[in-house]
């Protein structure tokens, strides 16, 4: 351990073990798989908390988001400048809220926030739509999306102002069988 | 009390203080009259450097203020966070919401407490103002308010006696409070401490907590330094003096333990088993059951026959035989499980009918009984309790309201990281949505429901065809086995000594491929169809399991007649023997003869258990070889083929192989009825069951992550569950029952085994009794024993049963119902908030309606002029 060079100090590592569900050999790991997107940008050595930022475009290549519909909105949900900049707080932030060991008030929470499109605090029909078609690659037609976008919110929506309030969708997700199981990202 | 106890406490001190200081003071006071006689002194003890203390407070003034707006700036800051998120949270914004207003007026306390304290620091009041530092945290509202009152007083004194010259800063008297902190705090009552200590566990609780937070990290690392830094400071002091100790040491253990929780996680994570899917939990499950099986035979029979119990050699049942010594090491009998492993402790027939081994006289027969019995009795308990949980846990998420909003929100695995199965999933979602569509439509219509009634009752037909097929297949085999085994083993060729075990494992392996094509018949729902095909499977297996079993027993009474005539024999040779020694040597000793000459019956059961195991080991070798040359070699062959091949290998035909949750699950459950079956007639499959669990666990890992491709089929796994538990409780019956029958029906064989010469096996436990117990204890229970109690009590349990039962269909229903009620509550409360958000317009626009009237007639009745003008203003107002 002599010579090699020190990504963290033994005071952010027990820092961020308290604040994240991740365990040191992961949270260094993280700080790797971090680094990898932008190696010119990230130091190595992150003792004096640099403020540094890696874009959207670059975090959206991982294999682990690669392939998700919801990439952008998840990247920007956890980014603190709401344009998807991710910092590595933010970075090592957003696993931590979609790892397994992460209780289900928490993802509730950000579900939320990521289907929430126009961040007006409500699901409504506007999100659903975008949220349908993103998942079937727009291959239902006009009708059908209206139909299930209504269907989900008759469902759904307990104070009848047809759109989805976050007590409406903590509702219908805190009995959804496959919300965990789904809901989170191994990395 | 507490804040009285304080001011107490603080007044004392203050007062003795404050007597020192006077005499100081005066004395400072009285050197200062002479010195400067036009100093004028009010209340006796004003100080003289009087611009310097003007000054020296207007900077103090200046710099609080400063802080103070910094302090709100940072509140203010963080309420917006907190609103934020409280407006987020909606339902659970009015706890939130509390939270904060809490917080507020905890910090706006604080603010006050702050400021008073630098009035009182004025007053080189540290002991006070120390307390107060410690409980800025506290946020006891009672304790800031005592407190407030503390200082106020305080602030009169100082009027009184205002004495003393602010010489020191602010900062310096905050770095000397810290460090005077832990020496202070001895003088804290014990209720204050109490309340610190509160406050302490409060803190660390939000530190375990503070991971679940939905804060940015930035804020969460803030909170967390802040409460270390609290927790630390106050942690220490609070470990000292009588009965602290104590506490410090549990501080002290806690963070050990908690370091090391954590660097052992850290270090776990180096080597964790990945488990995929919920096969594999289903796998580790399994593999605790038989773990503590394992060590139910292992620790109460095998070890202490094999160290206490009569050595190798030692007797007739322990010794290979005459005949078969030359073979006995060879590498292929012992492979059958013959020679020299019949001979051992891994078979009923090895052990001793003595009544007590070794010095610590352990009841031999009487363990093996009551093992085998326990270890039935622990399946049943375990099984039964899972199933009863995992039922609890349906029962909860089983309603179907949410539908389309969960297809929509949940239907997304976050875990797919792979182009390919994203495709797949796309796909499936949009199917799935589609159908959830036709559904809901009704518009679903059979273009010909006869045709597809006839080819569903065709694929019945032909899979009952195939099952008696296989049923016959394997009796016929059975048969002939036997047939081989009385011509000798050793004429035949390998396939022929193990065709049994291998034409059932092929058929395990081929019949389910053949449902597979039959069921594209029937064009179920795939839910249904994937039912189907378990159920199939499932039949299939039980049905080469019972041939199996009734083909043995057919065995076992051969044995049988074949144990009467050797029981004959043997008594004709041992009167021979007896005879031909008495005619040549009548005082001599009897010969005796090497056990290995005895002649000895066939012992039935030690051949059943041997079958088990050639069973469970033949199995196990097939599940490995389809697995590396199915999977592995299939995967390796796609993939470099693909090269050079003139189609698509890895999308058309062969493509890779899918990993059969269902289908490895029932190879599974099979495999444990089997153990369960086998296990009292060899007590080594347990063992053998715990290896082969552990060696598929990483062997089915590895082929699942490197040569397997995720099922195109989906199914909920939650909901088959219990499916699963319930076939593995239909086994768990099914394989007890032969098991039972055995041992209550069939008489032990005569010279080998735990029950050799007794009636019956469970003869052991009516010796016991007789003979280890009081004879008090043996009438009782030869009493309660009485079919005349036996009987009640049986009826009596059938009763609660039925009540039970009865209880919770009651149960169910009332569950339905309120189920019912409470959809139409919340279908009638939607419906209210809409007429209710309804007449609410309605009632503004009357009210508006009026107002314009009112108006109208007023600036009619005032002023016509101006009305319209007034009129238009309102129009433009609404």
């Amino acid at each position: 351990m002599g010579n090699k060079q020190t990504t963290f100090t033994e005071e952010q590592l027990e820092a961020y073990q308290d604040c994240t569900f991740f365990t040191r050999k992961e949270i260094l790991r993280l700080h790797a798989r971090y680094r990898e997107l932008a190696p010119h940008l990230v130091p190595l050595d992150y003792t004096n908390n640099p403020d540094i930022k890696v874009p959207m475009t670059l975090i959206i290549t991982m294999p682990e988001l690669k392939e998700n519909p919801f990439r952008e909105r998840i990247v920007e949900t956890f980014s603190e400048d709401r344009q998807g900049n991710l910092s590595f707080n933010d970075f090592i932030d957003m696993f931590s809220a979609l790892c397994e060991a992460s209780p289900r008030e928490l993802k509730t929470i950000y579900a939320f926030k990521i289907y929430d499109f126009n961040r007006d605090n409500f699901i409504c029909k506007e999100d659903l739509e975008k949220t349908l078609n993103k998942l079937t690659k727009g291959e239902l037609t006009p009708e059908e999306v209206t139909l299930v976008c209504d269907k989900a919110i008759e469902e759904a929506d307990l104070d009848g102002d047809n759109k989805l309030s976050f007590a409406d969708f903590e509702n219908m997700i805190s009995k959804a069988p496959d919300f965990l199981s789904n809901f989170h990202i191994r990395i | 009390m507490s804040t009285a106890g304080e001011q107490d406490a603080g007044l004392s001190l203050q007062e003795e203080h404050e007597s020192k200081t006077h005499r100081t003071k005066r004395r400072d006071g009285d050197r200062q009259k002479k010195k400067r006689r036009n100093e004028r002194r009010k209340g006796g003890t004003r100080a003289g450097e009087g611009e310097e203390d003007l000054q020296a407070v207007s900077e103090k003034r200046e710099r609080s203020k400063r802080k103070r707006a910094k302090s709100k700036q940072e509140t203010s800051r963080r309420e917006n966070n907190e609103e934020e998120e409280a407006q987020l949270t909606g339902g659970k914004g009015t706890k939130a919401r509390k939270d904060i207003r809490n917080e507020k007026t905890r910090r706006m306390e604080k603010e006050e407490v702050r400021e008073v304290e630098e009035n009182v620091d004025k007053g080189k009041k540290k002991q006070g103002s120390t307390k107060k530092g410690e409980k800025k945290e506290d946020g006891g509202k009672q304790l800031v308010k005592g407190k407030a009152r503390e200082v106020k007083k305080k602030k009169h004194k100082k009027a009184e006696t205002s004495s003393e010259p602010e010489t020191s800063e602010e900062d310096d008297d905050e770095e000397e409070d810290n460090d005077k902190d832990v020496v202070r705090l001895e003088c804290l009552s014990p209720e204050e401490l109490e309340k610190l200590k509160e406050a302490v566990d409060e803190r660390k609780k939000l530190i375990q907590s503070l991971r679940g937070k939905p804060w940015a990290m930035k804020k969460k690392l803030v909170t967390l330094r802040e409460s270390q830094e609290f927790v630390e400071k106050y942690e220490g002091a609070l470990g000292k003096g009588k009965g602290r100790k104590l506490y410090a040491y549990k501080v002290l253990m806690t963070k050990k333990w908690m370091k090391f929780q954590r660097d052992f996680e850290n270090f776990k994570t180096g080597c964790s088993i990945v488990t995929v899917a919920s096969y594999f939990l289903f796998l580790r499950w399994m593999y605790g059951i038989n773990m503590i099986l394992f060590g139910l035979t292992f620790g109460l029979v095998m070890v202490p026959e094999a160290l206490m119990g009569r050595p190798y050699g030692s007797m007739p049942r322990k010794t290979v035989p005459r005949a078969e010594e030359a073979s006995a090491m060879d590498f292929a009998v012992l492979w059958d499980f013959g020679g020299y492993a019949q001979y051992s402790v891994l078979f009923y027939g090895y052990y001793n009918n003595q009544r007590t081994v070794g010095w610590l006289k352990f009841r031999m027969p009487l363990s093996y009984f009551l093992v085998g019995v326990g270890t039935v009795a622990y399946s049943y308990m375990v099984v039964i309790r899972t199933m009863a949980r995992n039922a609890n846990e349906s029962g909860v998420g089983d309603d179907n309201s949410f539908n389309f909003s969960w297809k929509m929100f949940t239907s997304w695995d976050y875990l797919i990281g792979n182009a390919e199965t994203a495709d797949n999933k796309f796909a499936s979602i949009t199917t799935s949505f589609k159908e959830a569509i036709l559904e809901e439509q009704e518009s679903h219509k059979d273009d010909n429901i006869h045709l597809t009634r006839f080819l569903r009752v065709l694929a019945n037909f032909l899979v009952l065809c195939c099952l008696a097929g296989s049923g016959y297949l394997i009796y016929f085999v059975v048969r002939r086995s036997q047939k081989f085994a009385l011509d000798g083993l050793e004429n035949h060729t390998w396939w022929e000594r193990n065709e049994v075990n291998m034409v059932m494992s092929l058929l395990g392996m081929f019949c389910p491929m053949l449902f597979d094509v039959i069921s594209t018949l029937e064009n179920y729902h795939p839910r249904v169809a994937l039912q189907w095909q378990l159920g199939r499977i499932f039949a299939l297996f039980l049905g080469n399991l019972y041939t199996f079993i009734i083909a043995l027993m057919d065995e076992i009474n051969l044995k049988r007649k074949e144990e009467k005539i050797v029981k004959f024999n043997i008594t004709t040779w041992e009167a021979s023997l007896y005879n031909g020694t008495v005619s040549e040597n009548s005082t001599a000793s009897p010969v005796t003869i090497h056990p290995a000459d005895v002649p000895r019956g066939p012992c039935w059961e030690t051949m059943v258990g041997q079958e088990f195991v050639r069973l469970i080991i033949s199995d196990t070798m097939t599940t490995y070889i389809t697995l590396l040359i199915g999977d592995f070699l299939r995967a390796v062959l796609v993939r470099f083929l693909n090269y050079c091949w003139c189609w698509d290998l890895e999308a058309g035909f062969p493509s890779y192989s899918e990993f059969d949750v269902s289908g490895n699950v029932l190879g599974l459950i099979f495999n444990q009825g089997m153990i369960w079956m086998g296990s009292f007639y060899a007590p080594c499959l347990p063992a053998l069951n715990v290896i082969r669990l552990h060696v598929s666990m990483y062997l089915q890992c590895w082929a699942v992550m490197c040569c397997n491709v995720p099922q195109e089929r989906v199914f909920k796994a939650s909901g088959s569950n219990n499916f699963y538990m319930a076939m593995l409780l239909v086994i768990l019956f099914l394989s007890t029952l032969p098991a039972i029958y055995t041992i209550v029906s069939i008489p032990p064989s005569f010279d080998c085994g735990p029950f050799s010469g007794k009636n019956r096996m469970f003869d052991v436990i009516h010796e016991t009794l007789e003979s280890d117990f009081p004879p008090w204890f043996s009438k009782v229970f030869s009493y309660a024993s009485n079919p005349g109690l036996v009987l009640p009590f049986i009826l009596l349990m059938v009763l609660a049963i039925y009540y039970l039962q009865s209880t919770s269909k009651s149960y169910r229903e009332a569950n339905v119902e309120l189920k019912k009620k409470l959809q139409m509550q919340n279908e009638e409360n939607k419906r209210k908030n809409k007429r209710a958000a309804l007449k609410a317009q309605m009632d503004l626009e009357e009210a508006r309606m009026t107002a314009q009237e009112q108006q109208r007639n007023n600036n009619a009745s005032v002023q016509d002029q101006e009305s319209g003008s007034l009129n238009s203003n309102i129009n433009k107002e609404y």
